[in-house]
């Protein structure tokens, strides 16, 4: 095709997306940066203003702070760690042949779309000390002697939430690793068969090398997903009992509920930040794919 | 002897971590279906039953009497739908931008939209409150619609422009040198063969906006509250009404499923697509 002047089209198609994205994103994000040099606290109105860095001095010196860093980490680890074991074997087996393997896929996606919000419900009325159905299984398989309060104590919450989230996370590593093993070529598992390679030579000299890109590109997009979820532990324990299951999201998202927007600002940044390292890979990884 | 053994391999190997698999991640919908079908004095008893001794469906009723589910019903699906409409639109003309054009700043364009879905979703919600609270559309549809199109545009883009890049360019080259226009084109040609990626994309969004409850806790009020947002409002002062919030979940998931499971197909396609390659 012949090369005219410059044409705008392919701009004036954009534009659209592009006013949106900047007034609903960009702008937000600018004005969270200026929010968090500030006193904005909408219940005490007369106190808003510039005040320089001192909600980062104070987030500095917050204990919860700290605390909830380190929930979100292993929140993370735990979270992030057994969606990708368990998502992995499920992938594994969902990718042979049996009855019903169509209906079987589709039924094991179910939890990924079910709203974060119910997900919280239904695992806390499953955990619930008194009518909860984990407490009877587990007493009737002699588990436990008498009825543990999963939610409400301590030692229990941080373990019964990640739980969840597992839960929930399982069929999106499913799905993704599942693609990755069909577009492995069957030639490879013949030639090695002659070899006479055994079911774990295989898994780590064929399936797992191959599927390098999809599990790193999955699992960084799992980080940032599973680590900025506040939905899941907002309606189970909503961060307690005694912050024990508040990591930085659901920290910042009481904060705001409390409306001291300055403070939450500050906290979100911080949080973006943290973030920013595991989203440098992901789009590094994106762009070195886009230029083929 | 062979074959026999065979079997038995087969059935530890697949079917029996099969089912381990499918209990734990299915068991949750089922202890919520069964509860919402228990009468209240059946619920709250010291013997757990596992299918109801009486089948009710009372906390169904009063879910529509004496709560009036039905009004976060209209208004999630008026979000819902509104925001798809808005995000397919935008959306597929970008898409269409990127897949089909070479211009300057297309890769930075590009990732413009992809650094999204990095945000932390907590991040915007705090300016995003204060913004629509200053120019007042706070509580009102709006202010969900406009807070949502936030990560469905950026991911409809992506997803889009991966389907369309799949898309063989000389169709619409060859009505082109026929004497269409790029718009004759698109319309004539693309569409049609784009129109079951389009659905699934908006099922994707669809499913995304029904199922928010971050900005929906913030943005919304009594009277514009979506679902996920009523549902978390049946946890009151006096404990939770579990009968009558397993009912509305049950009723909050239907829709969900029935898209899902006719867009799965196109769906799973697009969304792996990118992380598969390469």
């Amino acid at each position: 095709m012949q090369r005219k002047k410059i044409d705008l089209s392919p701009y004036l198609l954009i534009s659209p997306a592009l006013i949106i994205f900047l007034a609903v994103v960009f702008l937000p994000a600018l004005n969270a940066i200026l929010m968090s040099f500030q006193s904005y606290d909408l219940r005490r109105p007369s106190k808003i203003g510039f005040i320089g860095l001192d909600n980062y001095i104070a987030i500095f010196n917050d204990p919860l702070f700290w605390q909830s860093l380190w929930k979100t980490f292993l929140w993370v680890i735990f979270g992030v760690g057994f969606q990708f074991i368990l998502g992995f074997v499920l992938a594994l087996i969902l990718n042979k042949k049996f009855f019903g393997r169509g209906a079987v896929r589709s039924v094991s996606l179910i939890p990924w779309v079910t709203p974060g919000v119910l997900i919280g419900l239904m695992w806390r009325w499953i955990y619930d000390g008194n009518y909860g159905v984990l407490n009877d299984i587990f007493l009737k398989f002699g588990i436990i002697q008498e009825k543990i309060p999963f939610l409400a104590q301590q030692t229990t919450a941080f373990p019964s939430v990640v739980v969840t989230i597992i839960w929930q996370g399982i069929p999106f590593f499913a799905l993704m690793i599942l693609a990755g093993l069909q577009g492995i070529p069957t030639e490879l598992y013949d030639a090695a068969d002659v070899d006479g390679a055994n079911g774990f030579q295989k898994l780590f000299r064929i399936t797992i090398p191959m599927l390098k890109n999809t599990i790193y590109v999955s699992t960084l997009l799992r980080i940032i997903w599973v680590a900025n979820s506040v939905d899941v532990i907002f309606n189970m324990t909503a961060g307690g009992p005694a912050y024990s299951t508040q990591t930085l999201s659901v920290y910042v998202f009481n904060k705001g509920n409390a409306l001291n927007l300055g403070y939450a600002s500050t906290m979100s940044i911080m949080l973006t930040l943290i973030l920013l390292a595991v989203a440098i890979l992901y789009l590094k990884n994106i762009f070195s794919s886009e230029e083929e | 002897m062979k074959k026999g053994r065979f079997r038995l391999t087969k059935i530890f190997s697949i079917y029996l971590p099969l089912i381990i698999f499918l209990l734990f991640l299915l068991f949750p919908f089922y202890w919520t279906f069964v509860t919402s079908i228990k009468p209240e004095r059946e619920l709250y008893n010291s013997t757990i039953t596992y299918w109801p001794n009486n089948i009710s469906f009372e906390s169904y009723k009063r879910l529509f009497t004496s709560f009036n589910f039905l009004k976060p019903m209209t208004n999630s699906l008026l979000v819902a739908t509104s925001t798809t409409i808005i995000s397919l639109t935008v959306s597929l003309l970008a898409a269409y931008a990127f897949s089909r054009y070479k211009f300057k700043g297309k890769k930075y364009l590009m990732g413009i939209f992809l650094t999204n879905n990095m945000f932390p979703r907590v991040l915007l919600l705090i300016p995003l409150y204060a913004i629509m609270r200053n120019i007042g559309i706070l509580y009102t549809p709006f202010a969900l619609m406009l807070s949502y199109t936030t990560f469905t545009i950026p991911f409809s883009i992506w997803l889009l422009s991966g389907y369309l890049r799949d898309l063989p360019i000389s169709l619409e080259e060859a009505a082109m040198i026929d004497g269409a226009t790029r718009a004759q084109a698109f319309v004539k040609i693309v569409l049609p063969v784009l129109a079951p990626c389009i659905v699934a994309t908006g099922a994707y969004v669809f499913m995304t906006s029904w199922n928010e409850y971050v900005f929906a806790v913030m943005f919304t009020n009594e009277a514009s509250r979506t679902i996920p947002v009523a549902l978390k409002n049946l946890i009151g002062q006096l404990g939770v009404e579990w009968g009558m919030l397993t009912a509305g979940g049950i009723i909050t998931i239907i829709p969900v499923c029935i898209m899902f499971f006719f867009a799965q197909k196109r769906l799973t396609e697009g969304l792996t697509a990118g992380a598969v390659k390469g």
